[in-house]
């Protein structure tokens, strides 16, 4: 019996050297190894085994099951792995095509500006005012020191409704409002942006309907060397440390002294450009010290304080800021416009 | 205001100041100076000709062969084709050699077989713009007066070695609207003297009386308050000297005889407008300053006739008819012709405002006009008079009468204004001294006594009007000490914290969550047309559209009432523009009144507005594409709701408002503790509407935000994770079609109780096999206790009541 457990022992690892495929080699393991294998068939006849010999077979017959098993294993473990290796193969996909695009919008350029420029007064203590863009003659003219027949409402012609009711022409009109509201508390200190109207016809540089940030201080002993330091301190955070300013002498009704700002030109740092017009400065405020009569009409005694009044036009800002060539995109609303200003 | 460099050096030395420098150093200092423009634009080598003779070019007839003598020594012969050349002429020569503007050079020649040594030039040929020179010297060749010597370079003869200082004034600087004030404010810079004319020693008068001549009187003194004038007898109209026309030519002004061009000269000289009358047509040498009577009408010197109106100020004669506008323009009833001998010259001071609305309703801007509306120097208004006159008697060969015939109803006196040195340098934040302070005033002429240390009162010359206060003479200070030696510092008291208010907050939010919905933000005008503004009705809350007085046009004319019109017209542009997917969303404010005309401010709501239409998603090349419906529309702002803590008090109701699908559309409303309110619409575009803008099936919302505002809950509250299991249940009943999902869940809900967490649901099914009337829906209801496991009986019963109670409501029955 002994000799033919070897014998099958001997025929089973031959046979299995040479299989090549999985089905092959269960048909093996059934033949061998099987409840109706040779192995189990040899087995069989045990019983007429003496009672010495039968546990020295049966340990055979354990060893040539075990030896026949693991090549078995090793050869199923071997065409796993090939089988594997092929379904991988098979699944190949092309990773040079698009992904799927997850649709994301923009905030509108002149809004992503106006927070740029809200965030960094945020950051230095000011709140946001607003106010309505339908105004009264008085909150957006006579109480900023621009009384009526006054010449400096030439600047602005405006878009009246009735003779005392106008879309705002600016949004100074939040100054006033704000004033009245603080009931003579200092400091003051807000930014106002906003929608402002004028009659001017449209063109690449002009919009009857545009946006300023307007901003305004209130404290006993301010100053206008405090005013500078504020819109130097505002350009460097929204442009650069590199940044410098300029003031010119202005004229505004509601301020006095009065200063336009020119900051160094963003697209040459001031060397001199086509932007800048070879001067190396761009215009892009208006500010001054808030005139005694506009702290009256807001409630305030001007030999007790002073304050400081600046605006911005946002178009103007976004327009430098992007190089946009026409002010008319920002109202077109076409997507492939507005899309492009959808990074963070 | 166009200065000439030239002029300006008559009064104030400028040798080392390039007129570049000087533009530089007055932008600085507060008067922009846009552009300084040279007045040569490219001359050189052209001279003052005579023409000896003209003779026609043998071979061609609109020819002329001209013998010149140009000074050269030998004469020139010139073909000419102008038809206005003639013997006898002065004209300017352009010799071989020559250089004119635009790069001409002028060489030997020879025209249809004869020699020309040269051309003769026009006006224009010299780069000159013939707009401003006197109508008989615009076409053909350019004559030069009688007594131009010949020979002499044209560049001296025509004044052209000059620069124009091109003013960009601000409305308080009219000061600079003449030579003079520029001259103060140039010395004020420089520190240099100044030269002004004395028009005081040359009043040589004869011993005729002026006040037999002419009488003058105020009738409204409330709209003038200083009217002078003078009569200068026996004048002789003709052409002003040459260097006069090239100064008004400079400053932009066209020659047209002495008299008129020695007002002209004279206003631009002292800024104060002048105005000549023929006094044989002013009926009984009586004038009279007036308001205008209703009725009255005036033929002005453009042969216009004008309507007057009571608010308007007239001149009027001895029988009082009117012959001027004033501070607008004269009469043609009074005009100086060529026949004209005698001559009364008003000097006056208008009130602007009245002056102002006057040639704002006559469409009537002239040079004076411009002038009184900003106000001009009552101190100079003698002076002005007597300047024109003795330019007058020296060239129009006038004899002046004795004395001024004038009437003043407002005396003006120089305004004192206290200044302190703690004033200036604690509104600049600067350290001037005293000395400082004083040497600056002294710079602009301003007398500054002092009272005390560091304290002057200060008297304001009349000539600038836009100082009254001491923060005006701070700023003069703080331009001339140059803005640039303004320090930098930071605001000193206490700190102040920023923040955005709620309202900013979710302002800033909804543009987040619509953004990454996929959204553009858009901003459009608040302003539409009538028609747009009655689109959406119940978006407009039957408010009156809110009309501009003049609006710019009839797309432009009312304020906008909703946001909807303007999204659907961006929508309708993008697909023009192939961009066939829009989704885009506004963020702005509605105007709403009930007033026919507002006697109040109209109410401004904040909106939010969104819309969409075309593929959710593009096609691409691994999936199609998928077109929108009223779910996205509805999604986004289910989204939103839930982000600003809303969810729970929002509901939809089906709704038919106008300009929506009556059958796809539903009310938003918010329950609030003043009860449930509409605060918007969310739908699909009405197709009468999708027709008119030319667009796809599309579906838009729009929502008020104030109530959003009020109620937004931004607080987050942690609710313990769920420790015991939960039991589901899938339940579908078949139902009438009209059975809204929302009423079914509603119902649920309702008995539901506690035990039920959620419900949804998760399929619709409509069709063949539960008849045509019915559909099936789906839900998925989730039952759960937070502090034990919910046995299967205790569900069963709750289940069991739903069950009962959706057969009740709704006779729903089970599907198996």
């Amino acid at each position: 019996m002994r000799d033919r457990l070897e014998a099958l022992r001997r025929e089973a690892l031959e046979q299995l050297q040479g299989v090549a495929d999985a089905s092959r080699l269960n048909d093996l393991r059934v033949q061998y190894l099987g409840k109706k294998g040779q192995l189990t068939e040899i087995l069989r006849g045990m019983g007429a085994l003496s009672a010495e010999e039968r546990p020295i077979i049966g340990q055979v017959g354990n060893e040539v099951r075990a030896a026949i098993e693991a090549v078995i294993a090793e050869k199923q473990e071997s065409f796993d792995r090939a089988e594997t290796a092929r379904r991988l193969q098979a699944e190949t996909i092309d990773v040079t095509l698009p992904g799927k695009a997850v649709q994301v919008g923009a905030v509108h350029p002149l809004n992503k500006v106006a927070q740029e420029i809200e965030d960094i007064f945020l950051g230095m203590g000011y709140t946001i005012a607003e106010g309505p863009e339908v105004e009264t003659d008085f909150f957006n003219f006579e109480a900023l020191n621009l009384p009526k027949d006054h010449p400096a409402r030439d600047m602005q012609d405006s878009f009246y409704i009735t003779d005392e009711i106008l879309l705002r022409t600016h949004t100074s009109p939040v100054q006033i409002r704000t004033m009245k509201a603080m009931n003579g508390q200092t400091p003051v200190k807000v930014i106002c942006p906003g929608k402002v109207y004028r009659r001017d016809d449209d063109d690449a540089t002009h919009s009857f309907m545009f946006h300023q940030i307007e901003g305004l201080v209130i404290a006993p002993n301010l100053r206008m060397s405090d005013l500078k330091g504020t819109l130097l301190q505002f350009v460097q955070e929204m442009y650069g440390s590199q940044m410098q300013i300029r003031l010119r002498p202005s004229f505004f009704p509601f301020t006095e002294p009065s200063a336009e700002v020119d900051v160094t030109c963003v697209q040459c740092g001031g060397q001199g450009c086509r932007m800048c017009k070879h001067t190396g400065w761009i215009e892009i405020l208006g500010c001054g010290m808030v005139h005694p009569k506009v702290l009256e009409h807001g409630g305030y005694d001007p030999n007790e304080v002073t304050g400081f009044a600046f605006g911005m036009g946002v178009e103007r800002i976004a327009l430098l800021k992007y190089d946009i060539d026409d002010i008319r995109h920002f109202y077109g609303n076409d997507v492939k416009f507005l899309g492009q200003f959808a990074k963070m | 205001m166009n200065v000439s460099y030239r002029w300006l050096s008559d009064y104030i030395d400028l040798s080392g100041i390039t007129p570049q420098k000087l533009a530089e150093m007055m932008t600085r200092g507060g008067i922009e100076i846009d552009s300084v423009p040279s007045r040569n634009s490219g001359i050189n080598n052209v001279v003052v000709g005579y023409v000896k003779s003209r003779e026609k070019h043998p071979d061609a007839d609109k020819l002329g062969v001209c013998i010149v003598d140009a000074g050269t020594g030998e004469d020139l012969q010139i073909v000419c084709g102008a038809p206005n050349v003639a013997a006898g002429q002065k004209v300017p020569v352009a010799k071989v050699g020559a250089k004119l503007p635009g790069d001409v050079n002028i060489k030997r020649a020879k025209l249809r077989g004869v020699e020309s040594q040269g051309m003769i030039c026009s006006a224009r040929e010299l780069g000159m713009n013939d707009k401003l020179l006197p109508k008989d010297q615009q076409e053909g060749i350019m004559v030069l007066p009688g007594d131009t010597e010949i020979g002499t370079d044209i560049l001296e003869v025509l004044a052209l070695e000059d620069s124009i200082l091109e003013l960009d004034l601000t409305p308080n600087r009219s000061d600079c609207l003449s030579m003079l004030g520029v001259a103060y404010e140039v010395a004020a810079l420089t520190g240099r003297p100044l030269t002004l004319p004395d028009p005081s020693k040359d009043l040589h008068a004869s011993a005729d009386k002026t006040e037999d001549h002419v009488k003058v009187s105020i009738g409204n003194p409330e709209v003038c308050s200083l009217y002078t004038a003078r009569y200068i007898k026996g004048v002789k109209i003709g052409p002003a000297p040459q260097w006069m026309q090239n100064r008004l030519i400079a400053a932009g002004i066209r020659p047209i005889n002495n008299i008129v061009d020695i007002t002209n000269y004279v206003m631009l000289e002292y800024g104060q407008p002048l105005h000549a009358f023929d006094a044989a047509k002013v009926s009984g040498g009586r004038i009279e300053v007036r308001l205008a009577r209703e009725g009255e009408v005036l033929v002005t010197l453009d042969d216009q006739e004008r309507k007057l109106q009571p608010h308007m100020i007239v001149i009027a004669d001895g029988d009082d008819k009117p012959i001027g506008l004033a501070g607008v323009m004269g009469g043609a009833n009074s005009e100086v012709t060529p026949e004209t001998t005698d001559i009364i010259l008003e000097s006056a001071k208008f009130d602007g405002g009245a002056v102002r609305r006057t040639s704002r309703q006559l469409g009537l801007r002239s040079e004076a006009s411009a002038r009184f509306e900003k106000g001009v120097d009552q101190g100079r208004v003698r002076e002005a008079l007597n300047r024109a006159a003795v330019l007058m008697v020296r060239h129009a060969g006038g004899q002046l009468t004795e004395g001024v015939a004038e009437a003043e109803t407002a005396d003006v006196e120089p305004v004192k204004v206290e200044l302190s040195l703690s004033r200036v340098n604690g509104m600049l934040g600067t350290d001037l001294s005293s000395l400082e302070i004083k040497t600056i005033l002294s710079r602009l002429q301003f007398d500054a006594v002092a009272n005390g240390e560091g304290s002057w009162t200060v008297t304001v010359p009349t000539r600038r009007g836009d100082i009254s206060r001491d923060v005006d003479l701070v700023e003069e200070v703080a331009r001339l000490h140059g803005y640039d030696e303004i320090p930098t510092t930071r605001i000193e008291g206490p700190a102040t914290t920023g923040a955005l208010t709620k309202s900013q907050a979710i302002r800033r939010e909804l543009r987040s969550i619509l953004t990454n919905g996929g959204l553009q933000e858009a901003i459009s005008y608040s302003v539409t047309s009538l028609e747009q503004a009655h689109l959406f009705k119940e978006l407009t809350d039957g408010a009156l559209p809110i009309a501009l007085a003049m609006p710019m046009s009839e797309e432009r004319s009312v304020l906008r009432t909703a946001l909807l019109p303007s999204l659907l017209e961006s929508a309708a542009y993008n697909l023009n523009r192939k961009n066939n997917a829009p989704a885009l969303f506004e963020i702005g404010s509605v105007y709403h009144s009930d007033e026919e005309v507002l006697t109040r401010l109209p109410q401004e709501k904040p909106r939010a507005a969104l819309l969409v239409a075309g593929n959710r998603r593009s096609a691409s090349w691994n999936r199609a594409g998928e077109a929108v419906d009223f779910y996205d529309a509805k999604g986004l702002l289910e989204t939103v709701f839930d982000r600003l803590g809303l969810a729970g008090l929002i509901a939809y109701e089906p709704a038919q408002p106008s300009g929506f699908h009556p059958g796809r559309t539903a009310a938003i409303t918010l329950k609030t503790e003043r009860g449930t309110e509409t605060i918007g619409y969310v739908g699909q575009l009405h197709p009468d509407l999708q027709k008119q803008f030319d667009l796809p099936d599309t579906y838009v919302a729009e929502i008020e935000l104030s109530a959003v505002y009020d109620h937004a809950d931004r607080r987050i509250k942690y609710r313990a994770l769920p420790r015991y299991p939960a039991m589901e249940r899938d339940i579908a009943v078949v139902v009438d079609r009209a059975v809204s999902g929302g009423a079914l869940t509603e119902a649920i809900r309702s008995v539901g109780g506690e035990l039920l967490e959620s419900v949804e649901v998760f399929d619709v099914y409509t069709g063949d096999r539960i008849g045509s009337d019915k559909k099936s829906v789906a839900l998925a209801l989730v039952y759960r206790h937070a502090e034990r496991t919910l046995t299967d009986e205790e569900v069963s019963a709750v289940h069991a009541r739903i069950l009962e109670k959706l057969e009740q409501s709704f006779h729903a029955e089970l599907r198996k």
